[in-house]
């Protein structure tokens, strides 16, 4: 009797602990590039980060910032110089597991000509499940849902090279789809993009992590890609500089601009009209309808 | 030196499956000192006309003049040509070979047959130009260069060219924002200490508005609209349907226009919108004291 009771009770405890433990636990994580040479170069100094379940994050920064390096520790293309990176329990060093890892953890680069692999977009997104020995029915399957996911059914018999950017861009993520991650790590992936590819691959992203729950994260320069993102990290010589909301972290205009990047343009216009002394223009204003609100307010 | 471009069109893989026309009847003409923008998205033709320009694709049909000479014709060779317009191709680091940054920035103008002084005065301007120190650099390795720093050393070696007609296909694609400005404000410079004649292909609003004297937006290989870029902007509704867009601060205006504030809907840069703005607020203030 007790047995049985206690049972089911402690599944239940195991799987809240499960549910609510980060994704992605980043300890101490420094990466240094050629050690021991002349050009040695610490490209990462004392990471500490979590990433949630569900979590999209953006990661802000300069060339040369470490985003980019971090980026490549989370599914193991990358191992540790010191530190640890556990993706979902499984420490990316145990060089046994890498593929569970690379399975949970999928990433899109900035080059969408150097990712496709196929001659038709159906293969290339069958690419990596026929990898991972699923058989070909399932493989079917996955593709077939992975493409609609992306919007990209109406293409799976096309040549990747027939395809826009925004496109390409769109499949390679639905390879990505095919694995059934936990993670979709993206790097740029709209910087070599128009703006209609821009906004066809952020709204791919957004979909999949609103809809299916899929961690995002998400790097980039576009600041105002970044606002949808539930929280944005900023690095800067290697470290985390400034982490928070988008509000939280746009608000800082001054430091954001010392540390070589950008803000909205709104938010930009919001602090200049508060230097002219307009000070019922908050500091935190992200998007044109709350500045439109905001001026037809002051009447 | 002015480029006159006459009802040219191009299509790639004639009498293949693939066959595409990229330019239908463009007629275009850049003043001497103008800083074009050339904007369009992606497929719109944009690359596949610039490459006209220095004789890297010829056409289908129509001409090409630079100074009233046909750049196919016998009168010019296209080396010559080449040395007058200089090409920087998007991601031009990745054409990047030379040993040190001084090699690599040497070799346009050593093949030009100048002397080694002359090479070596060349070389000092042209990273000058794009704020590179000479002697921190020369003897560097440009692959052990960062991403922004690589960029432009290939920048340096096409204004080491001396060129008169200055062409950059998405000169800031990838870079940070800081980067991006840095590159765009040394091309302003070089335009106007200069008198380069500049043209700029991008898809960024923000970057070229600022810059260009004059817009062209393309679209599926034919040129919908020349103009400053006020005259530009104000067609936001016709940038935004072919997927172009504008500028943050032009919508915002544009949205305040719409809801009966006087505002002008063409501006484009934060200066400009922050005067316009502080202007609507004090009318309100009187309007009501």
């Amino acid at each position: 009797m007790q047995v049985a009771e206690v049972l089911p009770l402690r599944s239940l405890l195991v799987v809240v602990i499960f549910v609510a433990s980060p994704l992605i636990v980043v300890k101490d994580l420094t990466h240094i590039y050629a050690e021991g040479s002349e050009r040695e170069w610490k490209a990462l100094k004392g990471i500490n980060l979590e990433v949630n379940r569900g979590e999209f994050v953006a990661i802000l920064g300069h060339n040369g910032s470490g985003k980019s390096t971090l980026a490549k520790h989370l599914n193991g293309l990358l191992l540790p110089s010191s530190g640890q990176v556990i993706v979902d329990g499984i420490d990316t060093a145990d060089l046994t597991r890498t593929w569970e890892v690379r399975q949970k953890v999928g990433m899109v680069f900035q080059n969408p000509d150097n990712q496709l692999v196929a001659t038709t977009v159906e293969e290339d997104v069958a690419f990596g499940p026929e990898n991972l020995g699923i058989p070909s029915v399932e493989i079917q399957q996955r593709v077939a849902e992975a493409l609609a996911e992306v919007g990209m059914s109406e293409y799976r018999l096309h040549s990747p090279h027939q395809l826009s950017g925004g496109q390409k861009q769109r499949v390679a993520i639905a390879g990505m789809i095919a694995m059934r991650p936990e993670c979709i790590v993206l790097d740029e992936p709209t910087a070599m993009l128009d703006p209609v590819g821009r906004q066809e691959v952020l709204e791919t992203v957004l979909t999949l992590n609103k809809k299916e729950g899929i961690t995002i994260i998400y790097i980039t320069h576009a600041m105002e890609e970044a606002i949808v993102a539930d929280r944005i990290i900023v690095m800067e010589e290697g470290q985390i500089a400034l982490t928070g909301t988008p509000r939280q972290v746009f608000s800082q205009v001054d430091l954001l601009y010392k540390l070589r990047l950008d803000v909205p343009q709104v938010t930009a216009l919001a602090a200049r009209l508060r230097n002219r002394g307009y000070d019922f223009m908050p500091s935190d204003v992200l998007s044109i309808e709350e500045m439109v609100g905001l001026l037809c307010q002051s009447e | 030196m002015s480029i006159r471009i006459e009802q040219v069109s191009y299509t790639y893989n004639i009498g293949m499956p693939t066959e595409k026309q990229a330019l239908k009847n463009i007629s275009l003409d850049i003043e001497k000192g103008e800083f074009l923008g050339l904007i369009g998205h992606t497929g719109s033709g944009k690359s596949t006309l610039v490459q006209h320009l220095n004789g890297l694709i010829k056409p289908s049909s129509g001409k090409i003049y630079i100074d009233d000479v046909d750049i196919h014709s016998k009168e010019i060779s296209l080396k010559t040509v080449r040395q007058k317009v200089g090409m920087v191709f998007q991601y031009p680091e990745h054409q990047l070979f030379g040993e040190t940054v001084y090699e690599d920035v040497a070799f346009g103008p050593r093949n030009l047959g100048v002397s080694e002084e002359e090479v070596e005065q060349r070389v000092r301007e042209g990273l000058a130009k794009v704020d590179l120190d000479y002697q921190q650099l020369k003897d560097r390795s440009p692959f052990e260069l960062s991403g922004g720093q690589k960029r432009r050393v290939a920048i340096a070696g096409v204004l080491a060219m001396k060129p008169e007609i200055l062409i950059l296909d998405e000169p800031t694609a990838g870079l940070d924002p800081r980067g991006r400005d840095e590159i765009l404000d040394q091309i302003s410079r070089i335009h106007q200490a200069e008198k380069t004649t500049v043209i700029l292909v991008t898809h960024s609003m923000e970057d070229i508005a600022r810059l260009a004297t004059k817009l062209v937006v393309m679209e599926q290989g034919s040129i919908v609209l020349v103009g400053t870029p006020n005259e530009v902007f104000e067609q936001a509704d016709y940038l935004e349907q072919i997927g172009l867009g504008v500028p943050q601060v032009t919508k915002l205006l544009r949205t305040l226009q719409a809801k009966g504030c006087a505002v002008r809907p063409d501006l484009f840069t934060l200066e400009d919108a922050e005067e316009e703005i502080v202007r609507l607020l004090e009318t309100k203030k009187n309007g009501y004291a």
